[in-house]
């Protein structure tokens, strides 16, 4: 159930007074929650829908990947981290759809819009994951920059969005953890094969997690008003900067090398400073096409055509249910 | 040295709980609906659980220093020793569901009396076990009756599940020379004393279900002396692949 029928504006006029607005943004200053049957501007409106359903799509299509590798995993305690882990996101994407779902949208509207490629998802779930070293890069990093992003989003002024994000962020550093300690596992105990599979996934995956933030900020298109509405608290370049300082050491303690000979410390500034990012690959993959995009969609269309029998039935055997009592009570009513 | 009884007979509970895991676990990212993905992915969970729980005793009863990894991942099919059932291929939903509704029907009352076993590690990996399989029963049946009451299509699906599978229910209540000691010991359960409860639970759910429960006809058996059917081969490959290929390495 949706929530469509509160959130019906019986006041269009109303809407378009700047009043209304004024004293949304006056709330959002002062950090108070908004919440969902308060007025709330289009755009506001719009801006979370989009990058809410981005968001649960991500951790949806971000189950493949590693799905992969769970009948593959090496070791049973690993198989049952991974199973755990992996539907760990599916969990995130249910809590995400139903924050979403608090906007006016369905979750089936929301889905069947992912499936035709309307809405987005996380780009980098569109590279493949070609050995068990990926698992533990996947949680290092690509969950490490997740939770750069998502910090700040536990104080997002949307309040169910806020509120999905703190339990999720707990999950995700949880993940982080063991992603790093699968790492730690290859690179500082494993053997010379297991070391040289944790650096070829530390090349492939590098520049791909530091796309993960977004475009430069000279570059970005939603970041001012975002700023504005509390949606986003720091730029996609400030949340970048913040994790390259925050692994580089993580990395260095593993032995690996990042891919990047323009990596150098700043002792001035504190920062590691990277090289140039390749954003034609960015928006190549966001394009369509990436190593992956195509399967990607097609094990969720897959997923969902191959599913509508049993979809129907629960719904078919629901309906019958229904008319059952009902025919049950008007026999015990006569 | 030949092995004893109860590790056989531990090893025997392992299997059945690793391979039936992994394959639920094979459904993630494929579900219906998302929360089948989460459901399956809990069933799985559960039953890995189990699987550990027994291999490691399992271990501890051969001596031989193998842990659980070492008997998971590095026994070739002959020396699997699950029932037939665990290790058919997920089919549709339909099939995965009626698989899981067998294995757990029998699974659920198993436990159950395993519990009172004079075994104290099988007594306490099976109090565990039981609340599990508890929830096992209720969510394969309640997908059962839902799709032999749901539309043509489902209930169509749904009885080819059962007439498929059905031949692999015999081998869960069988009892060898290995079981037979066990159960004098007053270490394992009589099987056959289960039969009731499970004929129970399936005509109950077929009848909600308006599924027509198979004839008796032949049964297929001979998983849990390492004589299995083609599945098996293919999942150890893929189950057992980075072990093979890095032999020695810890992850």
């Amino acid at each position: 159930m949706y929530t469509q029928a509160l959130n019906i504006k019986d006041m269009a006029a109303a809407a378009e007074d700047s009043a209304f607005d004024a004293r949304f943004q006056s709330r959002v200053d002062a950090e108070e929650k908004i919440e969902p049957n308060d007025w709330m501007p289009d755009a506001y409106r719009r801006t979370l829908v989009r990058q809410i359903a981005q968001h649960a799509h991500s951790e949806i299509v971000g189950m493949l990947p590693e799905g992969n590798w769970i009948t593959r995993a090496p070791s049973l305690k690993r198989k049952a981290a991974l199973l755990a882990k992996v539907q760990d996101e599916g969990g995130h994407g249910a809590y995400l759809y139903a924050a979403a779902e608090t906007l006016g949208v369905s979750r089936e509207d929301l889905v069947e819009q992912l499936l035709d490629g309307k809405q987005k998802y996380s780009s980098i779930f569109n590279y493949p994951t070609l050995s068990w070293a990926d698992i533990g890069i996947i949680g290092w990093l690509v969950d490490g920059a997740a939770i750069m992003n998502q910090i700040p989003l536990c104080r997002c002024s949307y309040g169910p969005y806020a509120r999905a994000m703190i339990r999720i962020c707990k999950e995700e550093s949880f993940h982080q953890r063991q992603g790093y300690e699968i790492m730690v596992t290859l690179c500082r105990d494993g053997t010379p094969e297991q070391k040289a599979m944790a650096q070829d996934a530390l090349n492939r995956w590098w520049w791909p997690v530091l796309m993960m933030f977004g475009p430069s900020d000279k570059d970005s298109q939603h970041t001012d008003k975002s700023m504005r509405w509390k949606i986003k608290r720091f730029t996609n370049d400030d949340l970048r900067q913040k994790f390259i300082d925050a692994t580089v050491p993580q990395g260095q303690y593993l032995g690996l090398t990042f891919p990047d000979p323009a990596m150098k410390h700043n002792d001035r500034t504190g920062h590691w400073e990277h090289g140039e990012i390749d954003w034609s690959e960015f928006k190549r993959v966001v394009a369509g096409d990436g190593p992956c995009n195509r399967q990607r969609m097609k094990q969720r269309r897959d997923a969902n055509e191959n599913g509508a029998w049993v979809r129907e039935a629960a719904l078919a055997f629901a309906q019958k249910r229904r008319a059952r009592a009902e025919a049950a009570a008007r026999i015990a009513a006569e | 040295m030949t092995e004893t009884p109860l590790f056989r007979y531990t090893l025997r509970l392992a299997d059945n709980a690793l391979v039936l895991g992994h394959r639920l676990s094979e459904w993630v990212g494929r579900a219906p609906v998302l929360e089948e993905d989460l459901a399956l992915g809990n069933l799985g969970l559960d039953l890995i659980g189990q699987a550990r729980a027994f291999y490691v005793y399992a271990g501890e009863i051969e001596g031989r220093g193998r842990d659980e990894d070492a008997l998971a991942y590095l026994r070739d099919a002959g020396e699997y020793c699950n029932v037939l059932l665990v290790e058919q291929p997920n089919g549709d939903f339909a099939a995965t569901m009626m698989r899981q509704l067998f294995y757990s029907a029998f699974a659920h009352p198993f436990f159950e009396a395993l519990q009172k076993s004079r075994d104290a590690t099988l007594a306490a990996i099976a109090a565990k076990a039981v609340k599990e399989m508890a929830y096992h029963v209720r969510h394969s049946a309640e997908w059962v009756i839902r799709l032999g009451d749901g539309t043509d299509e489902s209930h169509r699906r749904a009885q080819q599940a059962a007439d498929d599978l059905w031949t692999y229910t015999g081998e869960l209540f069988e009892a060898d020379a290995v079981e037979r000691a066990l159960i004098e010991a007053g270490i394992a359960p009589d099987t056959a004393a289960l039969r009731a409860s499970f004929d129970n639970a399936i005509n109950d759910v077929f009848d909600e279900a308006t599924l027509q429960r198979p004839g008796s006809g032949f049964m297929q058996s001979g998983g849990r002396d390492g004589r299995h059917s083609e599945h098996l081969g293919f999942i150890l490959t893929e189950l057992q692949f980075l072990q093979r290929v890095y032999p020695g390495a810890k992850w």
